[in-house]
């Protein structure tokens, strides 16, 4: 990451306004006793936790724990099989699809692979949501493009296509795209795995930054246990076995108090997956 | 090798009691997976025969080498234990061999993970293939409407793609699809101008090949030919970009920026075909046209402005657009059943394979399908 983003900034370089999810209001995300389930197979029964302003909330679990598959729960990719989440006072799972597609244009998603757009520039791929949302004009969304590459280390790149960067690189540049509409909320899936120890590190910068910054919410599910304990302000642990979350609150308070022998060993055990950890109480 | 096969039998099981409650499994000898592994069952007769055991430990004394050979018997036994709720005492074994057992039973089994074989009959599997298809079917009609109601969105303009792609699938199914199209069409006609030139002429009746080919192109074949090489070329290709494009959660990425893929991805894809195919076919019907006059010239002796005008007499401009309009059709069926099977496409690299080969399979099928229903409606129609 070559420019260090100290100032990051709306577009038209006021501090953003925070409109949809105000600091007065309800918390911006709550979940009600969701039940995830793949057909008759059920991953997580009676998840209930809540997101407040300015969190950087932190899904963690062992592999196959279903961190993903509560992601795309609250990005309303999946439907529940019970239960429901909430967006502020407007209830996501049982909304109007006009109104849900609404409340999506304040949300900026980075997939874990960066899912960027190959047949697209990564100028193409930021400038898209800025199009589709915005009246620029097509000089204006180009500038926003480059601004926005820019604040995530990307300056110069603007023509490239996705094939052409780097794995890490793609990362950030799915970090411009998921910054284009200056979102409320920011989801990231996994951001660090197969990133250098430096490059996780530095994203983890960039990520409160754009807390600090951006005024955003953050979701993200982790298991690289130094990123979990250097952003994370709130968590919830997901367990594969007991098909429950055991652990809810602060990481660094669930390392100090949590008396949970499985959320104790995977906070302890060096980014080791926790279904590995849990075989040696097991 | 000789060696080897006639060498040492495998490792030695046997029991014996120490009391009348416990049993005592000994091993002796070593214990390798490549001379054959004694069955667990042998400790459950064991532990059926009176007096019943109500404890199980071990005797391994004699035991030499092991490897995995040993550690799968003593799996087996001690699920054998678990289900008979059977203490048994492991501690007379090698350090390493518990050690192992240990691990290997230290995460437990996660339900339903394990998938049931399936042992149905005959009739239940056709009766589930049958609901398969027809599931199949319905899911095809389904995606077809959400495409028609995305289409008429386009017409009233408020459907979003970028016109680029637009572009790129109508080069993708249009000139690029010419070479083949030009050989296979040409072929094709060769094919039929030599079928129809035996039978004709024992009747001195050669001329009519050209009736004979010009009819079959522009009715069907050409439309046919032109929607199976399509199939194959670009339906498959769709499958393939949109399968990759879910694999990777471009799709995903999509969807939760509000932007629906449907129209996205698909209108252009789909519109790209339906504008192309027709245009493809025409060619085509001129290709198996050229095909026939070249066998007409050099082996029946007509002519090519002979032929060229009989065929002109033969063929009628209804026969032409209706070619014309099945192929439109064709078109949005393969593009369709493409554009489908990317969606499914499951979340790994092999699935998108799949999904290619079906989109094929699948547009195929259903251009048959609609070929032999059309050859019914313009039959009705007389047409
Ligand atoms: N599309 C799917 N269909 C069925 N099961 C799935 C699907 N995706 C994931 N799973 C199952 O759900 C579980 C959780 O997956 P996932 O949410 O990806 O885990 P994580 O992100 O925590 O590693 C896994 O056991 C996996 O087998
Ligand atoms: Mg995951």
């Amino acid at each position: 990451m070559a420019t260090t983003p100290s100032s990051i900034k709306s577009s038209d370089g006021k501090r953003l306004s925070r409109v949809k999810f105000p600091k007065e209001g309800p918390p911006p995300i709550t979940v009600k006793n969701l039940t995830m389930a793949y057909g008759t197979f059920v991953l997580m029964k009676d998840i209930n936790f809540t997101v407040n302003h300015g969190d950087i909330f932190i899904i963690m679990g062992g592999s196959g724990s279903g961190k993903s598959t509560l992601l795309r729960h609250l990005l309303g990719l999946i439907v529940p099989a019970e239960g429901e989440v909430w967006y502020g006072d407007f209830n996501f799972t049982r909304g109007e699809p006009l109104e849900r597609e609404a409340m999506l244009r304040y949300f900026g998603v980075l997939y874990q692979s960066g899912a960027l757009w190959n047949s697209m520039t990564l100028a193409e791929n930021v400038g898209l949501p800025l199009g589709e949302f915005t009246d620029l004009s097509d000089a204006e969304i180009r500038e926003v493009a480059a601004l926005k590459l820019a604040l995530v280390g990307l300056k110069g790149f603007e023509d490239y296509y996705p094939s052409q960067i780097s794995g890490g690189m793609k990362k950030r540049a799915g970090l411009a795209r998921a910054i284009a509409l200056d979102p409320e909320i920011l989801f990231f899936d996994e951001p660090s795995s197969g990133l250098d120890p430096i490059s996780s590190r530095l994203l983890d910068d960039l990520i409160l930054e754009l807390r600090d910054n951006l005024g955003a919410t953050i979701v993200v599910v982790s298991h690289e246990l130094a990123s979990i304990f250097a952003i994370g302000n709130n968590s919830v642990f997901l367990d594969a076995e007991s098909r429950a979350m055991i652990a809810h609150g602060d990481p660094k308070d669930l390392l100090a108090h949590c008396t949970d022998q499985r959320v104790k060993t995977f906070l302890t055990r060096g980014g080791k997956d926790a279904d590995k950890s849990a075989r040696n109480h097991g | 090798m000789q060696a080897l096969k006639q060498s040492q039998p495998s490792g030695e099981l046997s029991f014996a009691r120490s009391d009348n409650s416990t049993l005592v499994v000994r091993l002796a000898g070593d214990w390798h997976l490549r001379r054959g592994l004694p069955e667990p069952d042998l400790v459950l007769k064991q532990l059926d025969t009176a007096p019943k055991p109500v404890r199980l430990t071990f005797d391994a004394a004699g035991l030499g080498d092991w490897d995995s050979g040993l550690l799968t018997f003593l799996m087996g036994v001690s699920e054998i234990c678990h289900k008979r709720n059977l203490p048994a005492d492991w501690s007379p074994l090698p350090e390493g061999v518990r050690g192992l057992i240990q691990l290997a039973e230290a995460v437990p089994e996660k339900l339903g993970a394990r998938h049931e074989a399936s042992h149905a009959t005959f009739i239940e599997e056709l009766g589930q293939a049958t609901i398969l298809y027809a599931r199949g079917l319905q899911e095809f009609l389904r995606f077809l409407g959400e495409v028609a109601i995305a289409f008429a969105m386009l017409c009233v303009g408020k459907a979003r793609f970028r016109r680029v792609d637009l572009m790129i699938a109508i080069q993708d199914c249009g000139a690029s699809a010419f070479g083949i199209i030009t050989l296979v069409s040409f072929l094709v006609g060769v094919i039929l101008a030599f079928m129809g030139a035996v039978q004709l002429q024992q009747f001195g009746a050669a001329i009519y090949v050209a009736d004979l080919v010009g009819i079959a192109m522009s009715r069907d074949m050409g439309a046919m030919m032109t929607a199976i090489i399509m199939a194959g070329r670009t339906g498959a290709a769709f499958a393939a970009q949109l399968g990759s494009m879910k694999v990777t959660q471009e799709i995903d990425a999509l969807t939760t920026m509000g932007i629906s893929p449907l129209e996205f991805l698909v209108l252009p894809r789909v519109l790209a075909l339906f504008l192309m195919i027709p245009l493809l076919c025409v060619y085509a019907d001129c290709l198996g046209v050229a095909g026939g006059a070249f066998v007409g010239a050099t082996m029946l002796h007509i002519s090519v402005g002979t032929y060229i005008r009989e065929t002109a007499n033969a063929v009628t401009l209804t026969e032409i657009l209706g070619g014309v309009f099945k192929a439109a059709v064709y078109g949005v069926i393969i593009g369709v059943a493409g554009c489908l099977r990317g969606f499914q496409c499951g979340d790994s690299s092999s699935a998108v394979g799949d999904a290619a080969t079906s989109a094929v399979v699948t547009g195929i099928v259903y251009v048959i399908v609609a070929c032999g229903m059309f050859a019914f409606i313009f039959n009705l129609l007389g047409l």
